[in-house]
C-alpha cells in the first residue's frame, strides 16, 4: 500500500507531540535497527490506536495506552512514531 | 558482544540450573528420584521424559506457572524482566515425567536483549517437545502476536491464557475453544498466582505432544510472500537444517543478524541469491515507504486482529482493575506529587526496616547475652571458652543480631517489586538516569542492590545494551547492601547522639548513591563512552502481593542469611579468632615494666590481653596494614576487621567484636559501643563506615561480576576501582575533618 511522500511531509505529527489525554492512529514507525523492531514488537504498527496518558514528573518518558495496556517510552522514541489524527 | 552472547548461551542453556531435585508426585507413594528415571510411557514410542519450555511475554506469569508445576520457588514479581536465566524443574503426572524449563520473557522472537536472546536460542537449539506460551489474557493481542511467531517457527504449542481473572474483571470474555481452533493449538485458562488450571495445563501439554503443528493463517502482502518463498527455496537448497527454512526465510527478510550470519556461514562461499533477495527487499521497503519489519509486523497484527475479534467479546461492564491502576498512576505519576511520593516511598523503605527491626533485634541480642552468660558460668577460662564466647558468639552472634533488619529490608524491596511500583520508579527516574548516562531500568537493579549486590548484578541482564549493563554492574556495589547494615548499626549509635542517627544512616546511603552517579558519569565518558540507549518499558497494572508470597520471601531470605552466618561468617570468624589468639607471647612487657605496681588487676589483665592481640598473627598483619591506613584514621584493629570484610561484609562487625573482647568475656553490642566510643573519634567512626561502604565488594559480588561480564577484566576493575575510590574519598574526608576539627 504505497503511501505518497507528499502526505507524509504535510502536517506530520508524532507521538512526542500528542498532548496528554488525546489519541492518534499510527501512520508509520520510522527509524531503524533494534529500536524500530522493539516499537513494532510492543504492538505499535500502522493503524494502531494510541492514547497519550501523561508525562513523567520530570518531564521525559511519557506514558501511553496502546492495545489495552500501559507503555512508557522516551520522547526521543515517541518521535519515531508518526500519527494520523483522530476525531 | 557476539562472543559474550555465544558463551552465555552455553552457560545458561545447556545446563539450566536444576532448581528442584525431585519431581512432585501426583500419586501417593510413587518414588521420587533425582535422575530422570525410565518412566513407563503412556503410549509406546513416546519419550519417557517430555521436555516443556515456558515462554511468552515478560510479566505474563511464566514463573508463577513454573512454580505451580514443579513446586519450585523461583522469584516472581510484578515488573517485566524478573527471570533472567533458564530454570529447570521436574513434574511427574500420569506416568510421564515432564522436564519443565522457565525461560526469560520476550516480546517477540526477534532478540533485542540478552535475556530475550536466551529464550529464543533455547527454543531453537534445545527443541523442546512442547512450548507453553504463557499469555496475559488481559493483554491478549500482544500475546497473540508472539503466538503467530511461534506458529511460524512450527513448534507444538499450548497457549496458557493466564491472568484470566484480570481479563474477566476487565470484562473480556474469551472463547477458548474457538481460539484454539483458529490457532491450531491447545488453549487453557490459568490463574498463575493462585495455582488454578495447573492440571488442565498438564492435560493440554499431553494432547499437544501428539498434535502436529500447523502454520499460521496470517497472510503476507503478495510481494513479500513471493520474496519469502524465494528465500525459503534458497535456504532449503543449502541443505542446512539448523533452523526451519520457512522461519529462516522470514527472519532473513527481517534483517535478523543471527540468521543472516548463519546463512552466510552455511553458504560457505557457494554462489547464492541472498544478495539479490536483500536488494529486492530494500527496493520494496523504499517503494512502500515502510520497512520490511514493519510490513511483517503489520501482517501479523492483522492476523491477530482477525482472530481476536472472533474469539473475544467485551462486556461493557466495569473495567475495574485497569481503572484502579490508572487512578493510582494519576497520583503516583502526578506532575507535582509524583517525585515527592517517590522520595517518600524510598524513605519509608528504610524507615520500615529500622523501626520494625529494632525491638526484634533487641530480643535476639538479649538471647545471645543470656547464652554467653550461661557459657561463661559453666566453662573454665581457656581457649575453648574464648573460642565459644569471643569467636563464635562474638562473631556469628554479632551478625545474627541483624537478621530482622535484613529480612525486613528484603521484604520491603519485595513489596515494591510485587506491587508494580518498581516499574513506576524506573519510569520516574529515567530522566535522571538518562542524564547521567544510564537507563531508567538500571534503577531496578540498583534498588535490588540495597538488599544484595549479587542478584542486582544478575538483574542487569534486562538492560538491552552492553554499555548500560556494564556501567550499572560496576556501580551496583555502591548501593549499600544489607550486609553493610550491621556495620552502620554498630558504629552509628556508638558515635552519634540519638537525634543524629537517622541522618547519619541517610547520609551514608546517600553518599553511596552520589558516588555511583559520579562513577557512572566517569565510566560513560571514558571506557564505556557511547550513545545513550532507548527506553521502552511496559507498566504493568498494580497487583496485591499475596501474603503467602511475602511470607515465603521473608522466610527464604532468613534461611539464606542464617546459612551464610552458619557457614562463611562462622568459618571466617573462627579463622580470625585463631589468627587473633595465636601465637601467644611468652612474656608480657607490662609485667617487666614498673607500671605493674600502679595497675589494678583488671587493668593489668587488659594490658596483657592487648599485648597478646598485638603479638598475634592478626595483630601483626593489622599493624603492617595500618601503615597504609594511618592517614585514613584507621588503627591496626580496624585493619584486621577489614581483612574479614573481604569474605563477607558482616564479618567486619564480628571481627571488631573479637579484637575488642579477646581476654574479656563476650561483649554485647552495647558494650562494644562503649569500647568504640572510647577508642575512636566520631570522625574516625564515620571514616570507617565510609570506607566499608565504598571499598572492595565482597567475594560473591566479584564472582558475580566476573560471571556476568564474562571475564576477569571488569571484575578486577570493579574491585580495584572501588577500593582506590574508597581510599581517596576516605583520605580526603579524614584529612579535611582533622583540618577543620570536625568530630575529633
Ligand atoms: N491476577 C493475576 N496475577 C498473576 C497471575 N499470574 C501471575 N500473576 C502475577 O503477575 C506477576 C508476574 O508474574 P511472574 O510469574 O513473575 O511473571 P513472568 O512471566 O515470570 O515474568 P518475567 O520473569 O519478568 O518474564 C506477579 O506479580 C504475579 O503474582 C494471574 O493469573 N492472575
Ligand atoms: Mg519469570
Amino acid at each position: 500500500m504505497p503511501t505518497s511522500q507528499k502526505t507524509i511531509r504535510r502536517n506530520t505529527r508524532t507521538l512526542a507531540q500528542l498532548p496528554p489525554g488525546q489519541r492518534g492512529i499510527v501512520r508509520r514507525v520510522t527509524g531503524g535497527g533494534s529500536i524500530h523492531r522493539r516499537i513494532l514488537d510492543m504492538g505499535i504498527s500502522k493503524g494502531t490506536l494510541i492514547e497519550a496518558v501523561c508525562e513523567a514528573p520530570l518531564g521525559d518518558p511519557i506514558k501511553i495506552k496502546v492495545r489495552g495496556y500501559a507503555l512508557s517510552l522516551r520522547k526521543a522514541e515517541a518521535a519515531l512514531i508518526e500519527l494520523d489524527e483522530t476525531e | 558482544m557476539r562472543t559474550r552472547f555465544g558463551r552465555r548461551k552455553r552457560n545458561s542453556n545447556t545446563k539450566p540450573t536444576r532448581q528442584h531435585p525431585s519431581p512432585i508426585e501426583d500419586g501417593p507413594g510413587a518414588p521420587a528420584s533425582d535422575e530422570a528415571p525410565p518412566v513407563p510411557a503412556a503410549h509406546p514410542g513416546v519419550p519417557a521424559v517430555v521436555h516443556v519450555a515456558l515462554a511468552g511475554n515478560p510479566n505474563a506469569g511464566k514463573t508463577s506457572i513454573f512454580n505451580n508445576l514443579t513446586g519450585g520457588r523461583q522469584r516472581v514479581a510484578n515488573y517485566p524482566g524478573v527471570t533472567v536465566e533458564t530454570k529447570e524443574g521436574l513434574r511427574r503426572h500420569g506416568g510421564v515425567t515432564y522436564r519443565i524449563v522457565d525461560l526469560p520473557g520476550a516480546y517477540s522472537l526477534t532478540a533485542n536483549s540478552p535475556e530475550e536472546l536466551i529464550a529464543r536460542e533455547y527454543i531453537l537449539r534445545e527443541r523442546p517437545d512442547v512450548v507453553v506460551q504463557v499469555v496475559d489474557a488481559s493483554n491478549l493481542e500482544r500475546g497473540l502476536y508472539m503466538t503467530i511467531q511461534f506458529l511460524e517457527l512450527g513448534v507444538r504449542l499450548v497457549l496458557a491464557l493466564n491472568m484470566i481473572d484480570e481479563a474477566r474483571a476487565r470484562g473480556l470474555r474469551i472463547d477458548t475453544a474457538l481460539l484454539g481452533e483458529r490457532l491450531g493449538a491447545e488453549v487453557v485458562e490459568t490463574v498463575g498466582n493462585r495455582g488454578i488450571g495447573t492440571d488442565a495445563l498438564l492435560a493440554a501439554i499431553e494432547r499437544a505432544r501428539t498434535r502436529p503443528p500447523r502454520p499460521p493463517e496470517g497472510r503476507y502482502p503478495a510481494e513479500l510472500a513471493a520474496l519469502a518463498a524465494e528465500v525459503r527455496r534458497q535456504v532449503e537448497a543449502l541443505g542446512a537444517a539448523k533452523y526451519p527454512a520457512h522461519w529462516a526465510a522470514i527472519k532473513f527478510l527481517e534483517g535478523d543478524r543471527e540468521v543472516r550470519q548463519w546463512l552466510a556461514a552455511a553458504a560457505d562461499g557457494r554462489a547464492t541469491q541472498f544478495e539479490s533477495a536483500t536488494r529486492r527487499a530494500d527496493q520494496l521497503a523504499r517503494r512502500t515507504g515502510e520497512s520490511i519489519e514493519a510490513q511483517l509486523a503489520e501482517a501479523r497484527y492483522g492476523a491477530v486482529a482477525g482472530i481476536y475479534h472472533e474469539a473475544v467479546r467485551r462486556d461493557l461492564s466495569p473495567r475495574r482493575r485497569m481503572e484502579i491502576s490508572e487512578r493510582i498512576d494519576a497520583i503516583v505519576l502526578n506532575r507535582y506529587a509524583g517525585f515527592p511520593i517517590f522520595l517518600l516511598i524510598m524513605f519509608a523503605l528504610f524507615q520500615f526496616t529500622f523501626t520494625l527491626g529494632e525491638p526484634l533485634m533487641n530480643g535476639i541480642e538479649a538471647a545471645f547475652g543470656w547464652l554467653a552468660g550461661a557459657i561463661a558460668a559453666h566453662l573454665a577460662p581457656g581457649p575453648l571458652r574464648s573460642l565459644l564466647l569471643d569467636g563464635i558468639i562474638g562473631g556469628v552472634g554479632g551478625v545474627l543480631v541483624f537478621v530482622p533488619n535484613i529480612v525486613l529490608l528484603f521484604v520491603a524491596i519485595g513489596l515494591l517489586e510485587k506491587s508494580g511500583y518498581m516499574a513506576r520508579a524506573a519510569f520516574i527516574m529515567d530522566r535522571i538516569m538518562h542524564r547521567i548516562g544510564l537507563h531508567g531500568r538500571s534503577f531496578i537493579p540498583m534498588i535490588t542492590g540495597f538488599g544484595c549486590s549479587v542478584p542486582a548484578i544478575m538483574a542487569t541482564r534486562t538492560l538491552e545494551h552492553e554499555r548500560d549493563r556494564l556501567a550499572t554492574m560496576m556501580v551496583v556495589p555502591l548501593m549499600s547492601c544489607s550486609a553493610r547494615l550491621p556495620i552502620y548499626t554498630l558504629l552509628i549509635p556508638a558515635f552519634f547522639p540519638l537525634r543524629w542517627r537517622g541522618f547519619m544512616f541517610f547520609l551514608i546511603y546517600a553518599i553511596g548513591v552520589v558516588l555511583a552517579i559520579v562513577m557512572v558519569k566517569v565510566l560513560r565518558v571514558t571506557v564505556l563512552a557511547g550513545e545513550s540507549t532507548p527506553f521502552v518499558m511496559e507498566l504493568p497494572p498494580y497487583r496485591w502481593p499475596t501474603a503467602r508470597s511475602v511470607v515465603a520471601d521473608g522466610w527464604e531470605k532468613s534461611v539464606l542469611y542464617l546459612r551464610k552466618a552458619g557457614t562463611i561468617v562462622l568459618a571466617i570468624s573462627i579463622l580470625l579468632w585463631t589468627a587473633t589468639s595465636y601465637p601467644v607471647p611468652t612474656r608480657h612487657a607490662v609485667d617487666a615494666s614498673r607500671l605493674t605496681a600502679s595497675l589494678s588487676p583488671a587493668e593489668l589483665a587488659r594490658a596483657r590481653a592487648a599485648e597478646d592481640i598485638a603479638y598475634s598473627l592478626a595483630g601483626r598483619t593489622g599493624r603492617a596494614m595500618a601503615v597504609v591506613f594511618q592517614p585514613l584514621g584507621f588503627d591496626w584493629k580496624v585493619c584486621t576487621a577489614l581483612i574479614g570484610a573481604l569474605g563477607a561484609k558482616e564479618v567486619f562487625v564480628a571481627q571488631l567484636g573479637i579484637v575488642n573482647s579477646v581476654g574479656e568475656d563476650a561483649p554485647s553490642v552495647s558494650d562494644l559501643h562503649g569500647v568504640l566510643a572510647h577508642d575512636y573519634t566520631p570522625l574516625q567512626g564515620f571514616c570507617i563506615m565510609l570506607f566499608c561502604l565504598v571499598a572492595a565488594p565482597c567475594m560473591a559480588t566479584v564472582a558475580a561480576t566476573r560471571r556476568e561480564s564474562n571475564g576477569w577484566k571488569w571484575a578486577l576493575l570493579q574491585f580495584g576501582g572501588l577500593t582506590a575510590l574508597a581510599y581517596v574519598v576516605t583520605l580526603a574526608v579524614f584529612q579535611l575533618g582533622m583540618w577543620w576539627g570536625i568530630g575529633v
